[in-house]
């Protein structure tokens, strides 16, 4: 039996020091729910065929996917301005997808075609748009936060006003780099916003069998970062940690944390059978918290959209990924000129 | 009995200092502790203190004298009773108190005979049974222009000015790493450089490897062009998977979308008696990774256009410096812009009866070798490889094809070594030219023991590389 089984989330939590303390989840719009729906829904979808397209053996490798996380990175990028960056880990099919990547491109890079945003040399873990400020995509579980810290470093160097979005899990949060970047991006006062997205399982492992501080809220008081619990299941109550966060960054404080208390509903990777909690917990949290089903609630409780109208933005998401996955299904793999190239300028 | 004080060594690579002021005078009263000398190392500008009680009887020494060799007595310290009118002059050194060791400050260091018979760090005109032999010039490097004017300048300024100057051209250059600013350098490799470009560009980091590589990885990704100095190459192994996993894979893995223009320099390979965890050379390592360019001088010329090439070089390149030659110094041409092609090899002495070819460090057995082979006839061609990845191959096979017999030197480990490369290459390459096995002289398989005599048998020698030369050569 899983032990993480934790009360409802959306505790509103301060820090006790720098005076912050969870913001009231944000007032959407009907504009502003009808697009956080949209881009989850477009994840969710995205992710489905994906896992798809991995049991076809269309997708080879490890392909960790987000389903059930999408309102964190979906009310993140609901904050950012332009030039503000982005950077995770290897479940990172979601966040690019947040960030305007295109979902052919994404696609094809799962299956490891010349059409991939990486040529079919990066795979699912490894993707990056210099033009869309996405860093990555990086396979090894805490490198991606120092590198994000790094991106704070050059956007402190150049004197914008950009912050770097730096996620990374519940798991990663137990690695020493963390720390040493931690105290770095406070010492220097860094533009950078750690997004932990507490999915409660490092792989197999739950937080209370590998945490000793399971607030990871608090685990930037040693460095005086102050941090913030946010119920990662809601997108309009990560809207308004990421309007706090950034404007706490873009005002010259420095880092902050941000706990999002989310949660998987598929295994680590593809390979994964969870067996490490229980049927009940995943369909609970399915049934009780779904970030897409929230929205549909209240845009249909408003009535700013029926059914109707929600069928049809559905449609219009599954042509999205049925093109991108028709693409990627017939896309050609890179010439094999492709072995040699790219591996200095 | 006065107490001799004696020249300090003050850093394990010091053989000399300058005195640069006395603090105390004659006559002068001085308890344990006191200051009573400044002396300027090739690194800082040291105090020396006093260990015993006395009278400053007599300055050996004056001040601002240069080059003072260390044990060297620069004062003598009278006790109650004496009297300065007993002072004979002094020997050099023969006539120190018997047993007074616990007496003389800083003393305990390595006396000369407990450092290698034959320090690298001398340059050629030391090791006696080369002394007669006519010192070998460099051969002109065809990246410097002929009649360029040349100043003697050592590894260290070479490096700092090679900073300096990108930093003044490109205002997205800046350096980063443990006591790079306010200490001005671990190894005065960056002194000066907080000064002329200010906090903002010359970082301070916490001592914290892994984190500060991830950083300025980071900070390359974003576009900047960050140097990250290691203290030394020993602590960049809590950072070797940023700089392999981060710098080195991005550009493949993006699709060459976006890459790491990012240096890595400090000091590599064994100083001298520091031991097995701060004395390895990683010019194999890193050679072995694609996606890296691994640059690793000999000459403070080639230091200085090659680390301008390193910050310019849109790629992820390892530097890799050595702590014994920061000192050496060698002509440096004086151009406004002296930058030198990485990947090259430079032809350090021509020769037709063997080619030796080595890098970094190992040049200074190679040159030293080269001398005696002169003196028993081989005329040996030495070449610099200067960057071990990309490995300038045409010009060692160029140079095997003339010569027909190869010696690698190096100072790493003799497994998967650079010399096991340049080897296997050879043969597939080469195979027909060689009228010998080539002979790859290398660091010992062993960690690197403290104990000075164990330490000179860790390392290569001259003689080693005789005997290599001899035996590709079959001059028995």
């Amino acid at each position: 039996m899983a032990t993480a089984a934790r009360k409802a989330p959306a505790k509103s939590k301060s820090d006790g020091k720098s005076g912050l303390s969870a913001p009231k989840p944000a007032d959407f719009t009907k504009d502003e729910e009808l697009s956080a729906y949209r881009h989850m829904l477009l994840i969710r979808r995205f992710e489905e065929k994906a896992g798809q397209l991995y049991g076809m053996g269309f997708i080879g490798g490890f392909c960790h996917l987000y389903i059930g996380q999408e309102a964190v990175v979906t009310g993140m990028k609901m904050a950012l301005i332009e030039g503000d960056q982005m950077i995770t880990a290897y479940r990172d099919h979601g966040h690019m997808l947040a960030m305007d990547l295109s979902p052919r491109g994404v696609m094809a890079e799962l299956t490891g075609r010349r059409g991939g945003l990486s040529k079919g040399k990066g795979g699912s873990m490894h993707m990056f748009s210099k033009e869309k400020h996405f860093y990555g995509g990086h396979g090894i579980v805490g490198a991606q936060v120092s590198l994000g810290t790094g991106l704070a470093f050059a956007n402190r160097y150049r004197e914008n006003k950009n912050v770097s979005l730096t996620y990374f899990g519940d798991g990663a949060a137990n690695q020493g780099q963390v720390y040493e970047s931690f105290n770095m991006a406070s010492l220097w006062k860094l533009p950078v916003i750690y997004i932990i997205e507490n999915n409660r399982y490092a792989m197999g492992t739950s937080v209370s069998r590998s945490s000793a501080e399971t607030d990871f809220s608090h685990r930037g008081a040693s460095f005086k970062i102050p941090g913030i619990q946010v119920d990662g299941m809601d997108v309009r109550a990560v809207k308004a940690a990421a309007d706090l966060a950034t404007e706490w960054c873009r005002s010259g404080n420095g880092p902050l944390i941000l706990e999002m208390q989310t949660y998987r509903y598929r295994g680590h990777s593809m390979s994964d059978p969870a067996k490490y909690r229980s049927k009940e917990e995943v369909q609970k949290m399915r049934s009780e918290h779904d970030p897409i089903e929230q929205v549909k609630a209240r845009l249909i409780e408003k009535k700013w959209a029926d059914e109707d109208e929600l069928k049809a933005i559905d449609k219009e998401v599954r042509d999205i990924v049925a093109d991108a996955a028709e693409f990627a299904q017939n896309d050609a793999e890179p010439d094999a000129s492709e072995l040699w190239t790219d591996i200095v300028l | 009995m006065p107490i001799e004080i004696l020249m300090p060594a003050l850093s394990p690579t010091m053989e000399e200092g300058n005195l640069s002021k006395w603090l105390k005078n004659e006559g002068d009263k001085v308890v344990a502790g006191d200051v009573i000398a400044e002396i300027e190392t090739d690194k800082a500008t040291m105090e020396v203190e006093a260990v015993d009680e006395g009278t400053l009887g007599k300055i050996l020494i004056a001040a601002g004298t240069e080059g003072v060799k260390v044990n060297t007595p620069i004062a003598v310290l009278l006790q109650d009773g004496e009297s300065a009118a007993a002072l004979t002059s002094p020997s050099d050194g023969g006539g120190r108190a018997a047993g007074a060791g616990g007496g003389e400050p800083a003393a305990a260091t390595p006396t000369p005979a407990g450092e290698p018979a034959d320090p690298p760090h001398k340059g050629e005109g030391k090791a006696a049974p080369v002394a007669a032999a006519p010192k070998a010039e460099i051969a002109a490097d065809p990246d410097i222009p002929a009649g360029t004017e040349m100043v003697s300048t050592t590894v260290r300024e070479a490096l700092r000015d090679a900073m300096a100057e990108e930093m003044r051209r490109d205002g997205d250059v800046f350096v980063m790493g443990e006591e790079v600013a306010e200490y001005q350098g671990a190894y005065k490799i960056t002194q000066g450089l907080l000064q002329e470009f200010g906090p903002r560009r010359v970082v301070d980091t916490p001592i914290t490897e892994h984190g500060f590589a991830g950083v300025g990885v980071g900070a390359a990704m974003a576009g900047l062009k960050p140097i990250v100095e290691f203290m030394t190459f020993n602590f960049a192994m809590q950072a070797i998977d940023q700089i392999i996993n981060s710098a080195a894979k991005t550009l493949y893995m993006s699709g060459g979308q976006m890459g790491a223009p990012i240096v890595f320099r400090g000091p590599n390979g064994a100083a001298a008696r520091v031991a097995a965890q701060h004395s390895q050379c990683y010019a194999a390592w890193y050679s072995h990774i694609p996606g890296l360019k691994v640059v690793m001088p000999y000459t403070a010329a080639d230091a200085k256009g090659l680390l301008k090439a390193a910050i310019r070089d849109p790629n992820p390149v390892i530097f890799l410096e050595n702590e014994i030659l920061y000192g050496q110094s060698f002509d440096v041409p004086k151009l406004d812009d002296f930058v030198l092609p990485i990947g090259k090899a430079r032809i350090h002495k021509s020769g037709k009866d063997v080619t030796i070819v080595s890098f970094g460090i190992g040049m200074t057995y190679a040159v030293k070798a080269e001398a005696e082979l002169r003196g028993m006839g081989i005329d040996a061609e030495i070449i610099d490889l200067r960057t071990i990845r990309p490995l300038d191959l045409d010009t060692v096979i160029a140079s095997v094809k003339k010569t027909n017999r190869l010696v690698v030197v190096e100072e790493g480990f003799p497994q998967n070594s650079v010399g096991d490369h340049i080897a296997n290459q050879v043969s597939q390459r080469a195979f027909d030219f060689l009228d010998a096995p080539v002979i790859t002289v290398a660091g010992k398989d062993v960690p690197m023991p403290y104990a000075a005599n164990l330490e000179k048998l860790a390392l290569p020698n001259v003689g080693e590389v005789i005997d290599a030369v001899k035996a590709v050569t079959y001059r028995g």
